[in-house]
């Protein structure tokens, strides 16, 4: 996209902005970010700190726990995306159930569950769904699908969760927060920063109306930004910008695949099929609003009601520091156990689990450089 | 999770498309994206298209910067 001589103007120009800390909140950024080097050649004025934006590291572990007692009940095979397979319950990941003899699927399409319900008729079929506004429109289109069939022997675990009211809750809107280990230096409090690097696929589904409260409220510009390098550098040019000139608006750096509006068909589907619900979310706590439950009309398909398990609520791992991570309270490097007892070979936290997490972007590309 | 690729619609069937990228063609949900015809780009999300590609506007957003870029300099 860029000149090497573009984006040395870029960088430069960056740096004469002011000192500035942007968030990301999309697991495919961290990722981005971590891989391209690109925090070695921002100018020391600009820090980039993750948030949370990977689906499965802010999925609660009673959830997980859920799940897994889902996938050991009788008949059911448990679908799922692959990153939830490793996920540590409180015993063990649904990959352990699996090798107990439970069975599990990874599925690519959350639409080939209907065809694994059709050609295992006289088995429960639960699709485990986890993901952002991105992922939920496409499991609305599934859920609609299995109804208009009438595929009864299919259901689904859904464990969205919604960014915009999240945000709210990091920026101490909501009185959140709980279930944090003590024992770490930074367990309380909101991260310190000057704008958000906006989700380039949350975004395409959403438009960017939903989040223009960052800048009403909270004087934040935000940028919606590509998945390339340069589709980063040019966003947090534009964040700098914005900063420069006093400004604090959505923008969008991304255009190739977002509009304004976003995605109204997506938009619908969600909203036909979904309704908002409380959640709770690893390390945060719980977030009026900020997940989705099917609606009445498709509640034949609610894994929730037709298998009514009891969980017990399960604390985080000993130790992890997930939830401050998740937070940008601590970067993954701060957390105690990172790179000793928990590297990606053997996980503590899901940050380290999912190829999205935190932890284990920095694990993986980041590392040496230190 | 939310990783999307770009895909080019090779065929178009009801809810189904055919799309190709990179020369590998394969069968997606249109259930997002119902208006998309052949000839289109999408941007593909666990099976599904989730969003239309404008590369033109994608253009304009640098045209802007490299006159920004000329301007200052
Ligand atoms: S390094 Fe491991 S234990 Fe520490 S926060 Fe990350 S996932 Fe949790």
């Amino acid at each position: 996209m860029f000149s090497p001589l573009e984006r040395q103007w870029l960088l430069e120009e960056m740096g004469e902005g002011p000192p500035s800390r942007y968030m990301e909140v999309c697991g495919t950024h961290t990722v981005a970010i971590a891989r391209s080097g690109l925090k070695k050649v921002l100018p020391p004025t600009v820090r980039l700190i993750s948030g949370p934006g990977c689906p499965v590291c802010v999925t609660d572990q009673q959830d997980i726990d859920t799940a897994i007692a889902l996938a050991h009940e009788k008949g059911v095979l448990l679908a799922t995306f692959g990153d939830m397979a490793r996920v540590p319950g409180t015993n063990g990941s649904l990959a352990q159930a699996k090798a107990e003899g439970a069975d599990v699927r990874i599925l690519y399409s959350p639409f080939e569950a209907l065809r694994l319900a059709n050609e295992n008729p006289g088995r429960e079929a639960v699709f485990l769904s986890v993901g952002f506004e991105t992922t939920a429109p496409l499991i609305a289109a599934v859920v609609k699908e299995a109804a208009r069939l009438e595929r009864r022997n299919l259901s689904f675990l859904i464990l969205h969760k919604l960014l915009p009211p999240v945000m709210k809750a990091l920026l101490g809107d909501l009185p959140a927060m709980a279930g944090s280990d003590p024992s770490l230096p930074a367990t309380r409090g909101r991260p310190s920063l000057d704008g958000f690097l906006m989700p380039g696929h949350v975004c395409a589904i959403l438009g960017v109306e939903p989040f223009r409260f960052l800048g009403e409220r909270y004087r934040l510009p935000g940028v919606v930004a590509g998945f390339e390098a340069d589709d980063i550098l040019l966003a947090l040019w534009m964040l700098q910008r914005q900063r420069r000139q006093g400004r604090a608006e959505m923008e969008i750096a991304y255009r190739r695949a977002v509009r304004e509006e976003g995605n109204r068909t997506a938009q619908h589907l969600m909203e036909e099929v979904f309704q908002p619900v409380e959640a709770c979310w690893r390390g945060i706590g719980t977030v009026p609003h900020s997940g989705l439950a099917l609606r009445q009309a498709y509640s034949a398909y609610d894994a929730r009601i037709r298998f009514p398990l009891q969980v017990e609520p399960a604390p985080d791992p000993p130790g992890c520091a997930c939830g401050e991570v998740l937070r940008g309270l601590l970067s993954p490097p701060q957390c105690p156990l990172f790179g000793r007892a928990c590297t990606p070979q053997s996980p503590v936290g899901p940050c380290m689990v999912s190829s999205e997490g935190s932890c284990a972007a920095s694990y993986r590309y980041e590392r040496i450089c230190r | 999770m939310c990783l999307a690729i770009p895909a080019k619609i090779v065929e178009r069937d009801g809810a189904d498309a055919l799309v190709e990228m990179s020369g590998v063609r394969q069968r997606i949900r249109m259930d997002l994206l119902p208006a998309a015809i052949v000839g289109d780009y999408v941007l593909l999300h666990a099976g599904f298209a989730i969003a239309l590609m404008n590369e033109e506007e994608a253009q304009e957003t640098l045209d802007l910067l490299r006159e920004i870029d000329v301007l200052s300099s």
